[in-house]
């Protein structure tokens, strides 16, 4: 027997590594490098432009001009001297973007282009460039030019780093305005999503009232539509023409009052999902307890429900804000003039083609996306070591009253979202509203529309497809990777990060960061820019984590020594993978694909500024439509990609039920 | 049982093991030769190393510093795949939706087998595991007992060299577990494969192992069999660890000597100086009971050693259905109280009873000296 207490000296012993190891690792790598080039790169090039601005730079250039014969002797002149002289440029013009450019005959009052004088140019310092032409000269060579051709020199801009541009968007109120909106937007949503979606899922967990599948049922509905289909249904029932504009009392529903509904309405699922989670797993027993100890209903309320869905709450709550924030569909068709941040990147790039000032209000939109985020992420981390605690489930007891209010409170919910979807449908299959009421399919003529027609709507499919397919295959390895490799600790927890990073970066600034990583003509992966596969990695990356996520629980529900006994075996890993891995987490693998379906066809925010002529999409279309004032086929189109997700729905409902017949028939005994 | 390979060398070798999780020492210097075809069993309380120390030796955890040798080879940088090893965990990790017959076929795929031959070796290993019929069953479908025999057949379908069984009994009811412990014994007898378990149960150990090794805070605190270390304990922990000791502080005296309160008894030898503190220890079974008549020479109850031997008050008496504990105080031990296992025919013969006096003897090869704990 030995005592000793102390590490000896001398090298620690290194495993050598199996060949499933290698394999391992080589696939974690591969699919760490795709989410570099996917979303780290990507964000940090929009970063970076961020904080690049670009001024002209009037003494980087030297100009002389020749006598009427062509002979060089007189001064060589700057064009900031010029400029000194003759006053023609404040010194804010010298602001620039970093396409801009600007000529030089602006310094020279008496130029004319038929004049026989010559033009010798040429750049100061070997960082300057100006254009003859399309022709970029660069170099301190001297270049001859005739007056004619001298009318077509440009100086480009210099690029250099800074705050300017955060100090321009700040010093500009019309920009940072939307700062405070967006937020008042996003809190207001929150409040009244989260209490609606806590009395419904409070109604469904805790009373006997009846009709429970299919409240579930309608609640789930929104998530099938993208998000600005209720913001065209708000137009038909509150805008000019509304049918019932006068609930309103004068207020314009475009603006707050529009995206606040239309934002509790696709929001609704998502904080029903998480409070019901919240309310089904409390313990019972602490309800006997109160009512043991005589408590008040609404004492029992107070200090048994809410604290037992407190995290739920907490987290439903930043998911909403989330979402909210970062939406862009909504604010962009029932916005009015009223500004909100994701618009604003639109605005800016797509409409004034500002690319940095799009890139600082993304840098603006990721801050309160990241806190919602890491905030979400803490609580959750939290609710699992409550849900590991064996608690005995609550069961409800019938109270008619109770059960009637209960129920009144569904239906309107209900009706609610019902009618939000009814009124798109009946816009969609009536002439014109409200001169013609008559029945027509005429809206669903989609070719003779803006956004693409028809085809955008086969490209939608075929996005949510391959996203469902590749997305999954990529997701599921990826995560099974993290979790059932050895060693290489630091490896995985960078591979982690990874992939928790999509969930906080919204979809505006992942499409925008895709322009200006993607779009780079230095860029080896510049060819995918304007295809389908552009559109494809985007989408499976803005919905990796979730995916990621629900791939990890099911993983984690393996037992770890899987791995262990089939290497003892000497079999590889890969076997085990798809014979034993794969079949158990079937359902979870069905579930990552549906939500990766569902998800590509209603995104709008990310692939906004990707899509190409080619590969326009049924989501966009909508919106590309209702901008262009066709609002019926937009409705039209909205109906469709619900439909379509209905039946995606449903058949993988059929799909699982057939697969867990079939593979999982160990699950009964 | 053969004790070593045919040139003398242990099956399985391993030599100044240390695993380090962070600062924390899980192992500390383990060495120990394991002989062909022997059963050992990793005894020791839970956290004490025992899984790590199995899974170094699976590889499946490397140890930070140290060498295992198997067959002559060294294997102590190799991952799991490169070893030979059967493996059972105490989840028994069946292959959920594979049937009982493809879960112990995995390991036998991809091994230049036919397919015939693999379902021949299939039968033949639920034959010898007791469940002919059924192969075809989901391991949900087995009772816990089943399942841990199926995870015993897959883990020895190719014959491995070294069998690993980290508490594999736990997770069942302590009948089934009884019968599976002899089953398992029985099939590691009859395939005479070398095999390491892991148990924090005292009995399995005592029963199932050729030699058991006890463990705590990462060392091998000793290593025998298990009549050794349940008769000659080497350490204090041992003696407390396996079986029921009473432990009493004492002064050493010399060799074979030990002052336990006033008097001067005779004990087993030790080397401890002259009035090193000490801890006197002697299990309840060993205390010998003798009636009034025990101290005159020629009656059939003869105290051997009469320096051994004085006067206790039976303060407790508690019938454990084969024997009577009793809790025995005495002037020597001030509050301590000694417990003592009777026969029932030895209380009924003495007419023992609460408050009744009597004479005990502690035998001197029984009567064991250690260093207190917290001295080592
Ligand atoms: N991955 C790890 N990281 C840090 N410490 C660990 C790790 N694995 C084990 N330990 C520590 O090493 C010590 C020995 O663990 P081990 O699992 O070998 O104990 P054991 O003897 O098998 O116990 P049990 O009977 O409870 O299974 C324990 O203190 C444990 O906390
Ligand atoms: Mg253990």
């Amino acid at each position: 027997m030995t005592d000793a207490t102390a590490l000896p000296d001398g090298p620690v012993i290194k495993g050598r590594l199996s060949r499933d190891d290698v394999i391992m690792r080589l696939g974690m790598v591969v699919i760490a490098i795709y989410l570099v080039a996917t979303m780290v790169l990507p964000l940090w090039a929009m970063l970076s432009k961020s904080f690049s601005t670009f001024k002209f730079d009037l003494s980087g250039y030297e100009i002389q001009v020749s006598d009427e014969a062509g002979s060089f002797e007189g001064t060589i002149l700057t064009p900031a001297e010029l400029n000194a002289e003759l006053g023609v440029l404040e010194l804010g013009d010298l602001d620039a973007g970093s396409d801009s450019r600007m000529g030089l005959t602006q310094f020279f009052p008496d130029f004319s282009f038929r004049s026989p004088v010559m033009y010798r140019v040429r750049n100061t310092t070997d960082a300057g460039r100006f254009l003859v032409g399309s022709e970029l000269k660069t170099g301190t060579e001297w270049i001859e030019l005739d007056s004619n051709t001298f009318r077509r020199v440009q100086m480009r801009p210099v690029k250099s780093t800074g705050l300017g541009n955060f100090v321009s968007y700040f010093s500009t109120p019309a920009l940072f305005n939307s700062i405070k909106n967006s937020l008042m937007i996003a809190v207001i949503s929150t409040v009244i999503t989260v209490t609606l979606a806590f009395w419904f899922a409070y109604a469904l967990n805790r009373s006997c009232m009846r009709f429970k599948g299919a409240f579930r049922l309608v609640a789930m509905a929104p998530i099938l539509v993208p998000s600005l289909l209720p913001g065209i249904a708000l137009v038909y029932l509150f805008g000019n023409q509304g049918m019932i504009k006068e609930l309103l009392f004068g207020a314009s529903i475009y603006g707050p009052i529009g995206i606040v509904i239309g934002s509790v309405f696709f929001t609704f699922p998502h904080a029903f999902i998480i409070i019901s989670t919240a309310l089904a797993i409390s313990d019972a027993r602490l309800y006997e307890a109160a009512v043991s100890l005589r408590s008040t209903p609404w004492r029992t309320f107070w200090t048994v429900t809410i604290p037992g869905a407190r995290y739920g709450l907490i987290s439903a709550a930043f998911v909403v804000f989330n979402l909210v924030i970062t939406d862009f569909g909504l604010p962009k068709v029932i916005g009015g003039q009223f500004n909100v941040l994701a618009v604003d990147i639109y605005k800016q790039v797509i409409g004034q083609q500002n690319f940095e000032m799009g890139a600082v209000v993304s840098v603006v939109l990721v801050v309160p996306a990241i806190l919602a985020f890491a905030i979400d992420r803490l609580v959750q981390s939290k609710q699992v070591a409550l849900l590991s605690a064996r608690s005995v489930p609550y069961q409800p007891t019938t109270n008619r009253k109770a059960d009637n209010i209960f129920l009144g409170y569904c239906v309107l919910v209900a009706v609610f979202i019902v009618g939000m979807l009814a009124v798109c449908q009946f816009a969609a299959l009536i002439k014109f509203w409200p001169y013609d009421l008559s029945f027509s399919l005429k809206n669903y003529e989609f070719d003779r529309m803006d956004g693409g027609g028809w085809g955008s709507y086969f490209n939608s499919i075929k996005l949510a497809l391959l996203t469902a397919v590749i997305g999954t295959c990529v997701i599921f390895f990826g995560a099974y990777l993290v979790e059932k490799s050895n060693g290489f600790k630091t490896g995985r927890a960078i591979f982690q990060m990874f992939a928790m990073l999509p969930m906080a970066i919204p979809g505006m600034v992942l499409g925008l960061a895709y322009i200006f990583f993607f779009n780079n003509p230095a860029n080896p992966l510049n060819f995918i820019y304007g295809t389908m596969a552009i559109l494809v990695i985007c989408t499976v990356t803005h919905f990796y984590t979730v995916s990621h996520l629900t791939a990890v629980t099911a993983l984690k529900q393996m037992d770890r020594e899987f791995e262990s006994v089939s290497a003892s075996l000497k079999q590889p890993t890969m076997k085990l993978f798809s014979r034993v891995t794969v079949p158990v987490c079937m359902p979870a693998i069905l579930d990552i694909s549906i939500y990766l379906f569902v998800n590509a066809m209603t995104t709008v925010s990310a692939v906004v500024f990707l899509y190409s002529p080619k590969t326009t999409l049924a989501s966009i279309a909508v919106l590309n439509m209702d901008d262009a004032g066709d609002i019926a086929p937009a409705a039209a189109m909205g109906m469709m990609i619900f439909y379509t997700n209905a039946a995606a729905r449903i058949i993988h409902l059929i799909l699982s039920k057939g697969v867990l017949t079939r593979t999982q028939a160990w699950r009964t005994r | 049982m053969t004790e070593t390979t045919a040139n003398g060398q242990p099956y399985l070798r391993i030599e100044g093991l240390w695993k380090a999780f962070g600062d924390f020492l899980a192992l500390k210097d383990i060495s120990l030769d394991i002989h062909d075809g022997e059963f050992v069993c990793f005894l020791g309380p839970s956290g004490c190393g025992k899984t790590t120390l199995l899974r170094a030796i699976a590889g499946l955890d490397l140890q930070t510093k140290g060498q295992v040798t198997q067959a002559k080879k060294d294997i102590s940088d190799l991952p799991p795949s490169a070893r030979d090893f059967g493996i059972v965990f105490q989840s028994y990790a069946l292959f959920p939706n594979l049937t009982i017959k493809k879960n112990i076929a995995f390991g036998l795929e991809n091994t230049g087998r036919s397919k015939p031959e693999v379902e021949a070796r299939v039968t033949e290993l639920l034959d010898l595991v007791g469940l002919p019929d059924q192969g075809a069953k989901y391991p949900a479908q087995l009772s816990g007992g089943q399942q841990q025999r199926i995870a015993l057949a897959r883990a020895i379908a190719t014959n491995p060299g070294l069998l690993l069984l980290d508490e594999p009994l736990s997770a069942l009811d302590a009948k089934v577990r009884v019968h599976l412990r002899h089953e398992i014994k029985e099939l590691q007898r009859k395939l005479g494969v070398t095999t390491v378990m892991v148990t924090h149960d005292q009995e399995e150990a005592l029963s199932m192992a050729d030699r058991i090794v006890v463990m705590n805070h990462g060392v091998i605190e000793q290593v025998g069999s298990p009549t050794d270390v349940y008769r000659e304990p080497a350490t204090l922990f041992v003696a407390d660890f396996i079986g029921e000791m009473n432990q009493i502080p004492a002064t050493a005296g010399a060799s074979g000597r030990v002052t336990v309160g006033t008097s001067e008894m005779i004990c087993k030898p030790h080397d401890f100086g002259n009035n090193a503190p000490v801890i006197a220890a002697i299990r309840p079974e060993d205390v010998i009971p003798h009636g009034d008549g025990a101290r005159s020479p020629g009656g059939e109850d003869v105290i051997a050693t009469p320096e051994n031997a004085f006067e206790v008050t039976v303060d407790e008496m508690e019938f454990l259905g084969s024997f009577w504990r009793c809790r025995l105080a005495s002037e020597r031990f001030g509050e301590e109280e000694l417990i003592a296992d009777f026969s029932i025919n030895a209380v009924r013969r003495l007419e023992l009873a609460t408050n009744k006096t009597m004479i005990i003897e502690l035998p001197e090869d029984r009567l064991m000296v250690f260093a207190p704990e917290d001295a080592r």
